[in-house]
C-alpha cells in the first residue's frame, strides 16, 4: 500500500517503511550519503543523510537512509540543523581523508575548501563498509571485515592476512567510493592482486576458471547475476552523483 | 522432583528455614567478593575454619561468607552476629585472636575496628560507621548478610516472596501497572521508565520474547553491578523471572563480562539452584510458567554495553551499536520482542512487587524513586559501595557519607555517570541526586560512578582523560563520534600541552553539539559531556591553559612550576633528597630553591615536604 508523505513541502507516495533517503530521491531531493547502497541494508555509520522528521507533532533529526515512512510524517532535508550538521561532518571526513576526491567534492558542495580542524590525516578509507558489507550481504564470502574499535577502526582480512576466502571478485575494489581497495593485475597470467593497505587478497585459487570450479555452480551463477545487477545500478547511480 | 512444587512448598519451606534458625549461633560474616578476596580473605576463611574445627566449634560459631560489604577500602572484611561487630582489614593472622576472643570473654579486638580519621575514635558496629550510617540499604541490603552460593539464605531472607505474589495474586498486566505506578526508572544509564518498556514489549506480537539483564558494567572504575552479581544474585534472576511472567518470556540471558569470575561464579550456581528449587525451568512453582535464564559472557568492550550492540553480541556477532528504532522492545534479539535492562533494574523489581508500588514511590523524589546504588571513589575519606534514596543532596554524599576530604585539601569536584558523564562544581553540591539534576548540571547518572576530585585535578586534563579512554572504546561505526572524538582529543591535548588557541573552546563546543545530535548510539550522543560539563562550570581553567599558559591544579607539566615558599620553608631538605633529578638545592636550615629548568616536574617534592612550602605556580 503506497502511502503520501510529504518531503521540502512536495509529496510522495511510497510503500510504507521505504527509507525516507529512496523516498526523497523519487522527488528527485538530493540528500548526501556515503554509507548507503540498494543492493545492501541501510547501515547509518556516516550520518550524512541526516534530516528533520515531524512525526506525531514531534521534531527530531534521523538518518534518512534507515529511517522508515510513515503516513502523517514530514520531512525536511535542508534546515539550519541539517545544514550544520552535513558541514562538520564533511569538515571531520575532509580532516581524515584530505586527498580523497569523493570527500572533496563533497566538501566544496558544502562551500569548504580546506578543513580548519587540528588533527590532518591522509587517509583514504572513510569506513563507510560498503566494501565489507558488499563482501557478506552479496557475494556471501565475508573475506574482508572491520576490525578494531574506535578511531583504530579499519577494514582488513581476518588476522591480516591473505584470505582463504576470497574469491577475487573485486566487488570491493568496484564499491569503494574512495578507490583504496586497489586491484592490480599479477605477473602470473590470469591473476591479479586487491591491494589493502598493506595487505594482499589472494584471488580466485582456481584462476578464474569458473567451469570447472568446485564452488557450487548454482552459487556462482546467482553471484554473476548479482555482480552484473550491481554494476548497472552502481553506474547508473554514479551518473547521477555526476 | 523439585523441591518447591507449589507456592505453598515455598512458603513451608521458608518457614522450615526461618525457625530452623540458631539464634545462639555467633556468625562471622565474612567478604569473599572481588575486592576482600583480593586482599586474601579467601585464606582468612580457611583459617577461621581450621581454627573452629580445632577448637570443637563448629556448633558454637558459623562462617558466613558474604558478598560485599560496601567498604571494600578496609577488605577483608568480617561481621560479628549477633552483635555486627564491624573488623576490618582482617588478615588470617588474626584468625586465632578472633576465635579466641569470642569462646574467651567476648571482647572486642581493638586494633581490628575501623578508626575514624576525623574523631580518631574506634568504631565498634556496624551500624555507627558513618559510610553507613546514611545509607538506604534496600537493594544492596542481602549482600554482605547472606551467603549468595546459598539459595536458601536467600530464601529466608523473603526471597522469591515477590515472584510468588505476583503468580499468585497478579495477573502480568498488573505487574506492569506496578512497575509504572512504581516509577521506576532504569538503572542502566538513560533512565528509561521501566515499566513502560515492559509495556511496550508485553503488547508487542510475537510469541517468542526475551529478557536480557545487562552486567556488562564497562565503566572504568565502576563496581555497583559486580557487587550485586556477587552479593546477591537472585534478586536479579527473581527480577528477570517477574519479568517473564509479565511479557510472556520463556528465556532470558544475563550478560556478564569475563573479568568477572566470581559474578560469573555465583550466577550460575544460583541458577542451577534456582531450577533444582523449582523457581526456575518448566512449571515453576506449579504455576505453569516455564522460564530458564543463561549466562552470556562478554569480552569486555566499553560499548558492548549498549544495548543494541549486547544483544548483536549475544548473537554472536562482534558489538557494533546499530540504529534505534527498532527499540529492542518491539525487535531485539533475534529480532524478537526483548526486555533489555540493567541488573539493578531487575533487582528492584521484587521490592516493587513485595511492598507495593505506592510504598516503593515514597522514597525519592517526583521523578526519580528509590534508591540508587553509587561507587564512590577518588579524593575522599571513606570510599566504596553506598546505596543511598534519590534525591539525597550531592554535599551529604561526599562529607557525610564520605567523610569529607583527603588530606584537607579542597573539594573541586565530582564526576558521574562514568567516562560519558560530567564534571559538577562546588556550586551545585546542595543538589539533589536524581536523573533529572545530574542531567540538568550536565553530567548523567549513567550506572553509578561518583569520582570526587580536588584541588590537586586539572579539569582540562580530566576531561582529556574521558575522551581518550572514549576515543579507544567508540566503536567506530560512525563518523561524529569516531572522528569528533579523535580531533576533540587533538584540541584537549594541545591546551594541556600549551599549544592551545583561541578559537579551540569554540570549536570543542561546535563538535561536542554534533555529537550530541548526530551519532548512532548513546556513547557518541554522550561522548562529549566531559568536555562540555567541564568547559560550563570550570572555563576559567581553560581560558588560563590558553590565555596564561597556566596550570594552576599542578597537572599539565609544560604550564606549571614548582617554587619553595621563602616563609614556608624551613631547610630541612627532605626534598633535596628525593628529588630524583637532584635539581633542589639548598643548605640545612636555610631556603632550599628548585632549578625550573631542568625539573621533570614529578611532583615528588611537592608530595614530601611536610610543610606545605612546594607551591605551583
Ligand atoms: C556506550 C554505552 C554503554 C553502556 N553500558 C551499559 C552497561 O554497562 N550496563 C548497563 O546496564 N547499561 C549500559 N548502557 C545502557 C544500555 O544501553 C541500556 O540502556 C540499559 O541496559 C537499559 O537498562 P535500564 O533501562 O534498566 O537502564 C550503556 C549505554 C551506552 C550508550
Ligand atoms: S575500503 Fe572503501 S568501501 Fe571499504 S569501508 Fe573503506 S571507504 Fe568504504
Ligand atoms: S556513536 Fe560511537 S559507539 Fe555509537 S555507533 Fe557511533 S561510533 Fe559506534
Ligand atoms: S547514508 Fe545514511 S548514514 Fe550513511
Amino acid at each position: 500500500m503506497k502511502i503520501p508523505i510529504i518531503i521540502d513541502n512536495k509529496m510522495v507516495k511510497v510503500d510504507r517503511g521505504t527509507p525516507v533517503l529512496l523516498a526523497a530521491r523519487k522527488a528527485d531531493i538530493f540528500i548526501p550519503t556515503l554509507c548507503y547502497h540498494e543492493l545492501l541494508e541501510p547501515y547509518g555509520a556516516c550520518r550524512l543523510c541526516i534530516v528533520e522528521v515531524v512525526q506525531n507533532r514531534q521534531r527530531r533529526l534521523v538518518t534518512s537512509c534507515n529511517y522508515p515512512a510513515e503516513p502523517g510524517m514530514e520531512v525536511f532535508t535542508d534546515t539550519d540543523p541539517v545544514r550544520k550538521i552535513r558541514k562538520v561532518l564533511v569538515e571531520l571526513l575532509l580532516a581524515r581523508c584530505s586527498e580523497v576526491p569523493v570527500v572533496q567534492k563533497l566538501a566544496r558542495r558544502m562551500g569548504i575548501e580546506t578543513s580548519e580542524l587540528k588533527k590532518k590525516e591522509t587517509k583514504e578509507c572513510v569506513l563507510c563498509g560498503l566494501c565489507v558489507r558488499f563482501c557478506e550481504e552479496v557475494v556471501s564470502v565475508s573475506a574482508i571485515g572491520l576490525s578494531n574499535r574506535g578511531i583504530e577502526r579499519e577494514v582488513t582480512t581476518p588476522f591480516k592476512t591473505a584470505s582463504d576466502t576470497c574469491i577475487g571478485c573485486g566487488s570491493c575494489s568496484y564499491i569503494c567510493p574512495t578507490g583504496c581497495i586497489e586491484m592490480v593485475p599479477d605477473k602470473t597470467p590470469g591473476m591479479r592482486e586487491m591491494h589493502m593497505g598493506k595487505l594482499t587478497l589472494e584471488p580466485c585459487t582456481n584462476h578464474y576458471q569458473c567451469e570447472n570450479c568446485s564452488t557450487d555452480q548454482q552459487f556462482l551463477n546467482n553471484l554473476k547475476k548479482e555482480v552484473t545487477r550491481f554494476r548497472d545500478t552502481f553506474s547508473r547511480f554514479r551518473n547521477q552523483e555526476s | 522432583m523439585k523441591i518447591c512444587n507449589s507456592l505453598s512448598d515455598l512458603e513451608s519451606f521458608r518457614d522450615r528455614l526461618i525457625s530452623e534458625r540458631r539464634s545462639d549461633r555467633i556468625v562471622l560474616r565474612t567478604c569473599i567478593s572481588t575486592g576482600c578476596k583480593a586482599q586474601k580473605s579467601s585464606k582468612l576463611v580457611q583459617t577461621l575454619k581450621s581454627e573452629i574445627d580445632r577448637q570443637g566449634l563448629q556448633d558454637k560459631i558459623e562462617i558466613r561468607k558474604t558478598g560485599c560489604h560496601g567498604f571494600c577500602e578496609m577488605g577483608p572484611i568480617m561481621v560479628i552476629e549477633p552483635e555486627n561487630i564491624f573488623y576490618c582489614r582482617v588478615k588470617p593472622d588474626d584468625a586465632s585472636d578472633i576465635i579466641s576472643s569470642i569462646v574467651s570473654d567476648g571482647a572486642v579486638i581493638e586494633r581490628l575496628l575501623w578508626k575514624d580519621p576525623a574523631t580518631k575514635e574506634n568504631i565498634r558496629y556496624e551500624r555507627e560507621l558513618p559510610l553507613y550510617r546514611k545509607q538506604k540499604k534496600n537493594v544492596t541490603y542481602r549482600s554482605g548478610r547472606i551467603d549468595p552460593t546459598d539459595i536458601e539464605g536467600y530464601i529466608a531472607e523473603k526471597g522469591y516472596t515477590a515472584l510468588g505474589k505476583a503468580l499468585s495474586e497478579m495477573a502480568p498486566s498488573d505487574v506492569i501497572q506496578h512497575l509504572i505506578a512504581s516509577g521506576l526508572r532504569g538503572r542502566g544509564g538513560g533512565g528509561f521508565l521501566t515499566g513502560i518498556k515492559w509495556k511496550i514489549c508485553s503488547e508487542a506480537s510475537g510469541d517468542i520474547k526475551y529478557i536480557i539483564a545487562n552486567g556488562d558494567e564497562g565503566d572504568p572504575g565502576a563496581f555497583m553491578d559486580r557487587s550485586l552479581m556477587e552479593g546477591d544474585p537472585h534478586s536479579i534472576i527473581e527480577g528477570m523471572t517477574i519479568g517473564a511472567y509479565a511479557i510472556g518470556a520463556e528465556q532470558g540471558f544475563i550478560y556478564v563480562r569475563e573479568e568477572y569470575p566470581i559474578a560469573i561464579e555465583h550466577l550460575s550456581r544460583a541458577l542451577k539452584q534456582a531450577e533444582e528449587y523449582g523457581l526456575l525451568g518448566n512449571n515453576i512453582l506449579g504455576t505453569g510458567l516455564n522460564f530458564t535464564v543463561q549466562i552470556t559472557k562478554g569480552a569486555g568492550a566499553f560499548v558492548c554495553g549498549e544495548e543494541t550492540a549486547l544483544i548483536i553480541s549475544i548473537e554472536g556477532r562482534s558489538g557494533t551499536p546499530r540504529s534505534r528504532p527498532p527499540y529492542p522492545a518491539l525487535s531485539g534479539l533475534w529480532e524478537k520482542p526483548t526486555i533489555i535492562n540493567n541488573v539493578e533494574t531487575f533487582a528492584n523489581v521484587p521490592l516493587i512487587i513485595s511492598t507495593g508500588a505506592e510504598d516503593y514511590a515514597s522514597i525519592g523524589t517526583e521523578t526519580s524513586k528509590g534508591t540508587k546504588v553509587f561507587s564512590l571513589v577518588g579524593k575522599v575519606m571513606n570510599t566504596g559501595l553506598i546505596e543511598i534514596e534519590m534525591g539525597t543532596a550531592l554535599r551529604e554524599i561526599i562529607f557525610g557519607i564520605g567523610g569529607g576530604m583527603r588530606k584537607n585539601k579542597e573539594f573541586k569536584a565530582v564526576q558521574t555517570g562514568g567516562p560519558s558523564g560530567g564534571c559538577i562544581p562546588m556550586s551545585k553540591l546542595d543538589m539533589p541526586v536524581d536523573y533529572d539534576s545530574l542531567k540538568e548540571a550536565g553530567a548523567i547518572m549513567g550506572s553509578g560512578g561518583m569520582i570526587v576530585m580536588d584541588e590537586t585535578s586539572c579539569m582540562v586534563d580530566v576531561a582529556r582523560y574521558f575522551i581518550d579512554f572514549l576515543m579507544f572504546e567508540s566503536c567506530g561505526k560512525c563518523t561524529p563520534c569516531r572522528e569528533g572524538l579523535k580531533q576533540m582529543h587533538q584540541i584537549l591535548t594541545n591546551i594541556c600541552e600549551g599549544l592551545g588557541e583561541e578559537r579551540d573552546i569554540e570549536t570543542l563546543m561546535a563538535l561536542a553539539q554534533l555529537m550530541t545530535v548526530s551519532s548512532l548510539c548513546g556513547l557518541g550522543s554522550t561522548a562529549s559531556n566531559p568536555v562540555m560539563s567541564t568547559i560550563r562550570h570550570f572555563r576559567n581553567e581553560y581560558e588560563s591553559h590558553i590565555y596564561v599558559r597556566k596550570c594552576v591544579a599542578g597537572v599539565c607539566k609544560k604550564l606549571f612550576e614548582y617554587v619553595i615558599d621563602e616563609e614556608l620553608c624551613n631547610g630541612c631538605g627532605l626534598c633535596r633528597i628525593k628529588c630524583p633529578e637532584k635539581v633542589v638545592s639548598g643548605e640545612k636550615k636555610k631556603l632550599h630553591v628548585i632549578d625550573s629548568g631542568k625539573c621533570i616536574k614529578c611532583g615528588i617534592c611537592i608530595n614530601s615536604c611536610k610543610f606545605d612550602a612546594v607551591k605551583v605556580i
